[in-house]
């Protein structure tokens, strides 16, 4: 069970946590023209890295904050978290 | 029966003025305070414990502790039985009872052992060559004989009735193991204001100091460790648990292990647990298990009365027994010299067979000194004995040592085998560290970490005192000083322990001549050495495959006395050095876990949080049958008398649909959503307008998700201009939070909007039915309830005695109908007053099933129709598609394969007999009798028996539906062999203008 640095509580246990994805994905704006490789792109394709990954949390059992980390896959060591409007 | 092989000594940790009675196989023994099952069988001259997993060879005890791989028994009776306990691991209790496993009729005459005579015939990979063909065989003959054959214990069938626990523990230092290098950086990271945690498997402290003659600073190792126990028992930052072993180590430092409370308790309280699992989360993990001697590898060397020497050692120093007392000493390295040297304390004279060509370790002198017969050049080629050895054939090695010269046969009633010393390097390996190869101890040793992981003293591979207590107190001040920074260091005491010689690199006997007696070396799962000669002669190179095709180290014990010695087996076959054979992957547990301590308190009711509504005893009182949605109980249906679910529901249902019926709608999921952006919001996520909803007014709601399809549904209210209440589905309302905030705070922050889960703080109840009016009227004196007034989709809040309600004019059931919601504490109160004014109008409650057949008729979607495989067209919600604005998932609606002319839509579908219930999940056909795979055009997503038409009636999703009405189908259901010829009509079953909701 991995230990997560909420940014807004501090380290607390995995099991307070949902994972919400890799955190470059940019939704197209509403309202704008897509074109349909870039809307499924947005969609459906996300890179899959062995290694430094920048999801999105949610601390669902505790604040309800999103929030970012950098995550290694692999190790699931987890090098950093960020709030939002924070850089990772 | 008296014990007889007991030693004369006082010291160990046997209390002779207290006697436990036990019973082995149903034969009454009598031990004493401080034995283990183990120590009590031997010191009563029994050795023949079971039989093995696939031979049935008879077995006895090999180790003392968790390397047990022989000696497995069945412990207690009924439900409170259990299988595939090691015997050395169980603290003897009074009245214990325990019996042999794994034989038929008794352990000494076993039919099974057949398959040792013919163990020519059960090679390794016997059972994947054997057994695979013909492929119709295996379920009906292979399979169950398999089972039968192979079966280890027997577990029990009734409910576990003993109580478990979870605990979770934080701290600065775990220390596993108290061996003089655990005791030693428990000691230092403790004295240096460390948070300290020292776990020991065992239920007495200080690993080899109890059994070693051996001297720390100016005591002897045993009162050292005694010493050293109590002082840390009294500091306020130590936690000291024995009986405790760790046997996980997962990401981010987080350990668990089991706590055996009271095993070992003869009477213990009812409120005590039987075992404790604790979850560490560990600042830095002290790895200091020790290590496990190796067996050697010679003709029968399974026999009952072979041992480990340590064992044999510790037999006698810690539980005063002994394993024989005609012993032979079988060798590669000094350490075996300690059991002979404390077998002649005890007035037994062993004779010691040592494969090297001499030796001048201290041990090996003093063993001279004390005039012990040591053969150098010596080893055993087989023994006598069938169910307990008689004599060993022992003979000089060529020297090559590939052969034997000058075979004798000698008397001997046990073997004490040593073939050096492996680090237990499990935890480490857990832990992701990346092990070495250490020639110098030919073993594996931890080496590139990848968590706040240190092993240490023998786990690390330094097998003498003196470096375990240097790297202890090193490694202990080192890593707790990198937390407390308090610069505390415990000083180094001095030690004292015997010079050691190098051991042999030699562990496989050569075979006598014209005999092909089976050399084991994984002794649980019956892995010769021959086994792994066939699995490298057919081929198999990595030591993965040679593993799983010998099945060497796939036991309970995972290999813990077996798995270098198959290396060293393999590597001297291949001609690679053990390092290029690599070695195979350790996972958790270390040792086998009870399901009990894992699954804790969660079970029966417990098994996960049950909510429950406020009106939750209600419908206790009134006869309710719950169903489980999500974590809630909801009343499923209240049969009457002797009613069937059918006859209930159908009761139920007709009420509604006649008079006026009442259902606890609680668990809906409600969000309050609040601010200057609401509107915008909720124009975003669902996909119909929410600007100009008028304040007072609820609306209908389909939210996407981001590829399409349908998410959720519930109509909300604009209670202000920017004051939202959102309803969700029960099952979906977590997961819409989740979104919504997603939303809010990732893509779109500069929403000004909050929201918030009202779920719990509302009660809210269903009235539905055409007298429902009437009723409300009586109820709520306040309000006009005329059509008017108060339409279809209005809303009004009102008060009744003080209690504020917020009545909804919304409709699932089709009927005309309200719902009514106040503050959660009132729920009650509100709930029985309406059932009792409802009295007059025939009021009844409804549960799922009748609300399920109510929206069926009505064609109305729900849970089984919103599966996460719709767009809104597919199950007739196109109409609430805005085709101004845009909102989440609507550039997916554009994809090509859903705007397909014919892609499916909702319909309903009629049993042609109207009578046979069309099972949901069934498939719609053309035709039921075609080839397969036969066309699959859709498929029944909800059935109910109608009340208003009185027969069958489900709604499906069909290809082309739209121009499908009126054809007749078949809905199969291959599983069961049903197939029903089916016609389809339109979904909306009853009342298709929606007239009753409006009256
Ligand atoms: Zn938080």
């Amino acid at each position: 069970m991995l230990e997560i640095k909420c940014p807004y509580c501090g380290k607390r246990s995995q099991n307070e946590f949902s994972y919400g994805g890799d955190a470059n994905i940019k939704r197209p704006k509403l309202g704008d023209e897509v074109s349909t490789k870039d809307w499924d792109d947005f969609v459906y394709f996300r890179d899959n890295p062995r290694g430094k990954h920048s999801e999105f949390w949610h601390h669902v059992s505790g604040c309800r904050q999103w929030f970012k980390a950098s995550r290694d896959t692999a190790t699931h060591e987890i090098f950093k978290t960020a709030r939002l409007d924070e850089d990772l | 029966m008296t014990a007889t092989y007991r030693t004369n000594s006082e010291d160990n940790f046997i209390n002779k003025n207290k006697v436990i009675n036990f019973t082995f196989n149903g034969k009454s023994y009598k031990g004493y305070e401080g034995d283990t099952l183990a120590s009590a069988l031997i010191a009563n001259g029994v050795h023949l414990v079971g039989r093995s997993f696939k031979y049935h060879r008879p077995r006895g005890f090999l180790g003392v502790g968790v390397e047990e791989p022989n000696a497995m028994v069945q412990l207690h009776e009924g439900h409170k039985s259990e299988p595939n306990i090691i015997a050395t691991e169980v603290e003897l209790v009074e009245g214990l009872k325990a019996k042999s496993q794994n034989c038929w009729p008794s352990v000494k005459f076993d039919i099974g052992e057949i398959n040792d005579l013919l163990k020519s015939f059960f090679p390794a990979g016997f059972y994947y060559k054997t057994f695979m063909w013909p492929k119709s065989f295996w379920m009906l003959i292979y399979e169950p004989f398999i089972r039968k054959a192979a079966g280890m214990g027997v577990a029990p069938t009734k409910p576990d009735p003993d109580r478990y626990e979870h605990n979770y523990e934080h701290c600065d230092v775990l220390v596993v193991g108290s061996g003089p290098s655990g005791l030693a950086s428990a000691l230092a990271a403790a004295n240096n204001g460390a948070k300290v945690i020292l776990a020991e498997d065992k239920a007495h402290f200080g690993g080899s100091l109890l059994t070693d003659n051996v001297t720390v600073g100016n005591k002897t190792g045993k009162e050292w460790a005694e010493e050293t126990i109590s002082h840390l028992k009294n500091l306020p930052n130590v936690i000291v648990k024995n009986r405790s072993q760790v046997f996980g180590y997962y990401d981010h430092n987080m350990t668990v292990m089991f706590e055996r409370v009271s095993d070992h308790i003869e009477n213990p309280s009812e409120y005590t647990p039987r075992q404790r699992l604790h979850y560490i989360r560990a600042g830095e993990v002290v790895v200091s298990t020790g290590s496990i001697e190796r067996p050697l590898s010679f003709g029968n060397n399974d026999r009952p009365g072979i041992f480990l020497s340590s064992a044999a050692n510790e037999y006698m120093k810690i539980y005063g027994t002994l394993v024989g007392k005609k012993p032979i000493i079988f060798t590669n390295n000094d350490t075996a010299y300690k059991t002979a040297i404390e077998f002649k304390k005890n007035n037994i004279n062993p004779v010691i067979l040592d494969t090297r060509d001499s030796s001048s370790g201290d041990l090996v002198k003093e063993a001279e000194s004390l005039g012990l017969d040591i053969k150098f050049n010596y080893g055993v080629a087989n023994v006598k004995g069938r169910l307990k050895i008689s004599s060993a054939t022992i003979g000089k090695l060529s020297s090559d040592k590939e052969s034997f010269t000058e075979l004798q046969e000698i008397d001997c009633d046990c073997i004490c085998m040593s073939g050096g010393w492996t680090p237990t390097v499990h935890l480490s390996s857990q832990a992701g560290n990346k092990l070495k190869f250490d020639e110098k101890i030919d073993a594996f040793i931890p080496n590139t970490k990848r968590q706040k992981e240190t092993a240490i003293g023998a786990a690390n591979g330094s097998f003498t005192l003196s470096q375990s207590l240097a790297e202890g107190f090193q490694v202990g001040f080192d890593l707790s000083n990198s937390i407390t920074s308090n610069n505390k260091k415990t000083p180094l005491p001095t030690s004292n322990e015997p010079s050691y010689e190098d051991h042999d690199k030699f562990w496989c006997m050569p075979l006598p001549q014209n005999q092909k007696p089976k050399r084991f070396i994984d002794f649980q799962n019956d892995v010769a050495v021959s086994d792994v000669e066939l699995a490298v002669r057919e081929g198999f190179r990595s030591i993965e495959h040679v593993k799983r095709y010998t099945t060497l180290g796939m036991a309970g014990d995972q290999g813990k006395t077996s798995n270098l010695n198959g290396l060293q087996h393999v590597s001297n076959i291949q001609k690679k050095i053990v390092p290029e054979v690599g070695h195979t992957t350790f996972r958790p547990p270390y040792t086998p876990v009870t399901i009990g301590t894992i699954v804790g308190r969660e079970v029966g009711n417990h098994f996960q949080p049950s909510r429950k509504t406020p009106t939750h005893n209600w419908h206790v009182e009134n006869n309710v049958v719950f169903t489980n949605a999500g974590l809630w109980l909801r009343p499923r249906y209240y049969p009457r008398g002797n009613e069937t679910m059918q006859e209930a529901v159908n009761r139920e249902s007709l009420n509604v649909r006649q008079n006026v019926g009442i259902c606890d709608v609680t668990s809906l999921g409600k969000i309050d959503i609040k601010g200057p952006d609401a509107s915008e919001l909720l124009n975003r996520v669902y996909t119909n307008a929410w600007k100009k909803l008028p304040v007072g007014k609820a609306r209908y709601g389909v939210m996407l998700r981001e590829d399409g399809m349908v998410f959720d549904d519930g109509t909300t209210t604009r209670l202000s201009e920017n004051h939202f209440h959102m309803t969700t589905t029960t099952a979906q309302a977590a997961n819409v939070l989740s979104h919504l905030e997603f939303y809010l705070q990732v893509v779109w922050p500069e929403l000004n909007v909050n929201v918030l889960s009202t779920t719990e703080e509302w009660s809210g109840a269903a009235i539905a039915g055409p007298k429902s009016r009437d009723l409300m009227k009586k109820i709520f004196p306040l309000v006009d309830f005329s059509t008017e007034k108060f339409p279809f989709m209005g809303v009004v809040e009102t008060e009744v005695l003080g209690i504020h309600a917020k009545i909804y004019r919304i409709s699932f059931s089709g009927e005309l109908a309200y719902e009514v919601n106040v503050e959660s504490n009132h729920g009650l109160y509100m709930w029985n007053k309406i059932i009792e004014v409802g009295k007059e109008f025939g009021i009844q409650p409804y549960g799922t099933e009748a609300l399920a057949t109510l929206r069926i008729e009505m064609g109305h979607v729900s849970g089984p129709e919103l599966d996460g495989r719709a767009v809104p067209y597919d199950i007739g919600l196109q109409g609430m598609v805005s085709q101004k604005k845009d909102f989440i998932g609507k550039r997916s609606l554009q994809k090509e394969a859903f705007i397909q002319p014919d892609r499916q839509t909702l319909v309903g579908i009629i049993p042609i007999d109207k009578k046979t219930k069309i099972p949901e999940g069934s498939h719609l056909v053309e035709n039921d009798k075609a080839a397969l795979p036969n066309p699959k055009l859709g498929h029944v997503s909800s059935s109910c028996w109608s009340v208003e038409y009185n027969n069958p009636f489900s709604i499906a999703v069909l290809k082309d539906g739209k121009n499908k009405i009126g054809e007749k189908l078949f809905a199969v259901y291959p599983l069961k062999n049903i197939s029903i010829p089916v016609e389809v009509v339109s979904s909306h079953y009853v009342d298709p203008n929606g007239e009753r909701v409006r009256v």
